[in-house]
């Protein structure tokens, strides 16, 4: 179609955005997202550029245990930021921590998310006896504290399962406990964008042409609420990885074989008072970075997306 | 002659934006006798309530004053610090707006808004304000004024609330009314009362009224004379009788024959072609003339100054005596 | 043999809305449920190929009668009947989804009205799609531009997003959506209230043509009594959700007889009468929740005695008023 070349394709729409300008203004934003990237880049490279792999017990030694980062007198090539007390490199350790943080935190997003989107869309859409319970069943969730819900999950289910629960079970009840924790937030604001957008006319239009609800929710709702989501989300994966970072920190995470980074902080936190600081300092600056960059760029999106502070 | 009550000329109001200058009002220039009403009208985006804005200095960045002079009772007022312009407007130009909650704090009874600002700008004790605010109350027509001072804003209707903004702008006796949109948000019977009242006050009080609005039948109603913008500019300018029986600009004309009326029943509306230019894309020479059923060659590269006939003045080509001799 | 029954057909429609507070608030605060009469007892028909038009100040119900018609609101009681099918019977489902497509609106706001993220031509052709009215894409896009040539617009502007049109194109393309799916009866509710008066021409005229050309009933929704004269053949004055008076167009503007009908007459600015002398008009339009007994007019009418303070008055000959059944109208 030739007449399709007049219409700019949606990446050159992209770049001429009111988003993409307010980007290029803010060095902020731009610095946090080079921060975030080079931290996906690092995780998801991990097999290729780390020294070591920290899960395979063959390739630990114990006596590289405790080395100090290279650049202090008893540092050792190839442990540029030192070794634990297995003689696992502690840089290793940092790379595939990290991988194993981003995709438990994005797999939360993704479980919460679409929890809260699905159900904010069939609160606000159909309203009445339905969006009572479910805004009341927020209500509730809101009482407890997302990390106390994660750990009442954590537990029974480690009850259930009898205790043998592998890696990527724990994984997976992870993201469940995040998915349960973070869905209400996703929910409330979905629920007042499709309140607002159901009431537009062009919602009307498409009963008018006998469309059922899912299809009017789906076509014609959802990708008007997802701005916000948006928004949410990117925080949310900051507290995604914050969350289950804690939780394997207090032991009901990550087991030590296959540590995140909160594994890895917490074991290191043991020799913080025997001088070994690096085993413990190098995965809190990485997870500060990470969280930190993650949160700079969600707080500069919701500004970007939010007309009234143009 | 006496001097007007304000005096604009070759007003001229920018916004920056990131794809460049755009220029909301450009060259614009009309006076406002004591009394007189000056209906301003026009299409949205023609720049009429930034017209408004700029006289009682509420462009905010990043729009600005880029040239002109605006003159209140002779003395310049644009190119005052922000603190003694403030102190103008309230005591020297009252403003009433399309929606009066915006004007009214909610959290106050009606009278003692009235009553700060009457205290503001004049010496009257506590109690002699009062007996102020009951009158200019009474004067607006509200019905039991010495009851109605006590009421919260909520406690009005539509129509009252608008009257009781009017009384509010009164409040310091300015010599100039802003209202921009006064009516529009108002029901077609209370939107008659409030014509009528702000005629009779203009009329009363010898104040100068500056009346933004689309809508032309209030302007016929209610100005003596009436502007007609077009793109930032004025396309002509002169006694409502006239601009609205005998319009003379192209645009104007249009404009008159898109309207129905009540009086008549034509089988089609007299239609101009096409949609008022973006601020980003305002052709060269006249705005008007890609929509211009008489344009020529010279409307596409000059611009047309404002040229008296008759009692208006037309920004038009066609009216140039050069033209009209050729 | 009997006149052909008309295309629309309304009958006694009222419509209801709870505008009470949550139950929590009314059990504490030992409240009932109060309720809206947004609409009550309204009639009217609507012939083929006519403009029927309901002219109202805010809270006079039109809206709501307009979205009933067309099937947006269940009414809570009477009914309306489009070709002799029920919109409400449930008996009728089948011959009432035949005729869906057939019944159409053009809303008052052209920024609302169509999703923004996606195409002119998208929109235009969901309804096509929807009813299945023609199969395989290239059919589809030749139809589609053949609506928006229609309307006045390039059959290459399928291509383009909403947010790329002025109110007034966007209002054209409202307009094609309206007849992608062979539309024969138009509901406008305020087309055109959203618009530039040089706008709002180009709209009305086109909407005439098409109606010349394409033989539309239309049930037109305004607040603007000259919008409503330049349109509609027969008129329906609407006043805090009844109908106060119905009639031709010229007969109700050259001889109005209910005097809340002469009342907006004589308010409505208008640039015709410059200058007039005009009478003054007292009072405003009272809250709907809690409207007066008898005739809702009544606080605001020159005319009202006690009758019209006890007595809702009855639509005969045209005229819901007392006075005027009494012959005491001046």
């Amino acid at each position: 179609m030739s007449a399709l070349a007049a219409t700019p394709s949606r990446w050159a729409r992209f770049l001429d955005s009111d988003v993409f300008a307010s980007f290029r203004r803010s060095k902020l934003a731009m610095a946090a997202l080079a921060v975030t990237v080079l931290f996906f880049a690092l995780a998801i490279a991990a097999p290729w550029i780390s020294p070591q792999n920290p899960y395979d017990p063959a390739e630990l030694d114990l006596i590289n245990s405790n080395l100090p980062p290279i650049w202090s007198a008893e540092g050792q090539a190839p442990f540029l930021i030192g070794t634990d007390d297995q003689g696992r490199d502690v840089l290793s350790a940092v790379f595939y921590g990290l991988r194993l943080s981003l995709v438990v935190g994005l797999l939360g997003v993704l479980v919460s998310g679409g929890l809260g989107l699905a159900l904010g869309l069939i609160a606000g859409y159909f309203g009445g006896l339905v969006d009572t319970v479910i805004m009341r069943v927020a209500d509730v969730q809101l009482t407890f504290p997302a990390i106390l819900i994660a750990l009442v999950v954590d537990g029974v289910a480690k009850a259930a399962a009898g205790g043998g629960l592998d890696t990527n079970a724990t994984i997976g009840l992870i993201v469940v406990s995040i998915g349960l924790s973070f869905w209400v937030q996703y929910a409330r604001t979905v629920r007042s964008s499709v309140m607002v957008e159901k009431n537009k006319d062009y919602v009307q239009a498409g009963r008018l042409i006998g469309l059922s609800s899912p299809v009017i929710m789906v076509r014609h709702v959802l990708p008007n609420v997802l701005g916000p989501v948006f928004v949410i989300a990117t925080i949310n994966l900051a507290l995604a990885i914050i969350t289950e970072a804690t939780l394997s920190f207090l032991g009901t995470g990550l087991p030590e074989t296959m540590p995140s980074l909160g594994t890895l902080i917490r074991t290191g936190n043991r020799f913080l008072f025997s001088g070994e600081w690096w085993i413990v300092a190098f995965p809190g600056l990485a997870l500060a970075g990470l969280v930190l960059a993650i949160n700079l760029l969600g707080d500069w999106l919701r500004d970007a997306l939010n007309p009234k502070l143009q | 002659m006496t001097e007007p009550v304000l005096s604009v000329r070759d007003l001229r109001v920018e916004f920056a934006t990131r794809r460049g200058i755009l220029k909301a009002i450009d060259g614009v220039s009309f006076d406002i006798a004591r009394g007189e009403i000056l209906g301003v009208v026009g299409e949205s985006g023609a720049g009429k309530s930034v017209t408004g804005a700029a006289v009682i200095g509420l462009i905010d960045p990043p729009g600005r004053i880029s040239g002109g002079e605006i003159r209140l009772g002779g003395e310049r007022i644009d190119d005052l610090p922000p603190e003694r312009l403030r102190r103008i407007r309230g005591r020297r130009i009252g403003m009433i707006f399309q929606d009066p909650l915006t004007s009214l704090n909610p959290l106050y009874r009606i009278g003692r808004q009235i009553i700060e600002t009457v205290q503001t700008h004049t010496d009257l004790s506590a109690r002699a304000a009062r007996t102020r605010a009951i009158d200019l109350l009474a004067e607006v027509g509200i019905p039991a004024p010495e009851r109605r001072i006590d009421g919260y804003p909520h406690e009005f209707s539509g129509g009252m609330r608008q009257r009781v903004v009017i009384a509010l702008a009164l409040a310091a006796e300015p010599e100039l009314i802003i209202a921009d949109e006064p009516t529009t948000a108002l029901d077609v019977s209370v939107q008659a009362q409030i014509i009528t009242l702000l005629k009779r006050l203009g009329r009363d009080h010898g104040t100068a009224v500056m009346l933004i609005t689309h809508d032309m039948g209030v302007i016929a109603e209610a100005a003596d004379r009436v502007a007609v913008m077009y793109s930032g500019r004025i396309a002509e300018i002169g006694p409502v009788r006239a601009v609205v029986g005998d319009p003379l600009h192209p645009y104007a004309k249009g404009l008159m024959g898109a309207i129905p009326t009540l009086t008549q029943e034509t089988g089609r509306l007299a239609q101009i072609p096409g949609a008022m230019p973006r601020l980003t894309a305002i052709p060269a020479g006249c705005a008007f003339n890609p929509r211009c059923p008489k344009v020529f060659d010279r409307c596409r590269v000059e611009r047309p100054d404002p040229i008296p006939v008759g009692g208006h003045r037309v920004a038009c080509h066609l009216y140039d005596r050069a033209e009209v001799a050729a | 043999m009997s006149a052909p029954a008309p295309y629309v057909e309304v009958e006694g429609l009222r419509r209801l809305f709870d505008v009470s507070k949550p139950w929590l608030n009314r059990m504490i605060e030992r409240q009932p449920k109060q309720w809206l009469k947004a609409v009550d007892g309204v009639a009217f028909t609507i012939e083929r190929g006519e403009t029927f038009a309901l002219v109202g100040e805010s809270g006079s119900g039109k809206s709501t009668v307009a979205r009933m018609v067309v099937g947006l609101l269940p009414p809570s009681a009477g009914d309306v009947r489009i070709t002799g099918v029920s919109m409400t019977d449930p008996a009728q489902n089948a011959a009432r989804r035949r005729l869906r497509r057939r019944i159409q609106m053009v809303f008052q706001d052209p920024y609302a009205s169509m999703n923004p993220r996606w195409r002119v031509g998208e929109i235009v052709a969901e309804p096509i799609r929807a009813f299945d009215l023609i199969r395989g894409e290239a059919a589809i896009a030749d139809r589609v531009g053949e609506l928006l040539t229609l309307v006045g617009l390039h059959p290459d502007d399928r291509v383009k997003y909403p947010h790329a049109f002025s109110g007034g194109q966007r209002q054209r393309i409202a307009i094609a959506r309206a007849l992608a799916s062979e539309a024969e009866f138009l509901v406008g509710d305020e087309p055109t209230s959203a618009l530039d008066v040089s706008v709002q021409a180009q709209i009305l005229n086109l909407m005439r043509d098409l109606q010349d050309r394409l033989g539309l009933t239309y049930l037109f929704i305004s607040h603007n009594l000259a919008v409503v004269r330049h349109m509609a053949t027969r008129i329906g004055v609407m006043y805090l959700g009844r109908v106060v008076e119905i009639g031709g167009g010229r007969e109700l503007f050259t001889h109005p007889k209910h005097p809340y009908t002469r009342m907006l007459l004589d308010a409505v600015p208008d640039i015709g009468l410059t200058g007039r002398q005009r009478t003054p008009v007292s009072g405003e339009i009272p809250n709907p929740i809690d409207p007066p007994p008898g005739c809702s007019f009544n606080p605001r009418c020159p005319f009202a005695d006690d009758r019209c303070r006890a007595e809702v008055p009855a639509l005969i000959d045209g005229v819901a008023c007392h006075a005027y059944q009494e012959g005491r109208l001046t």
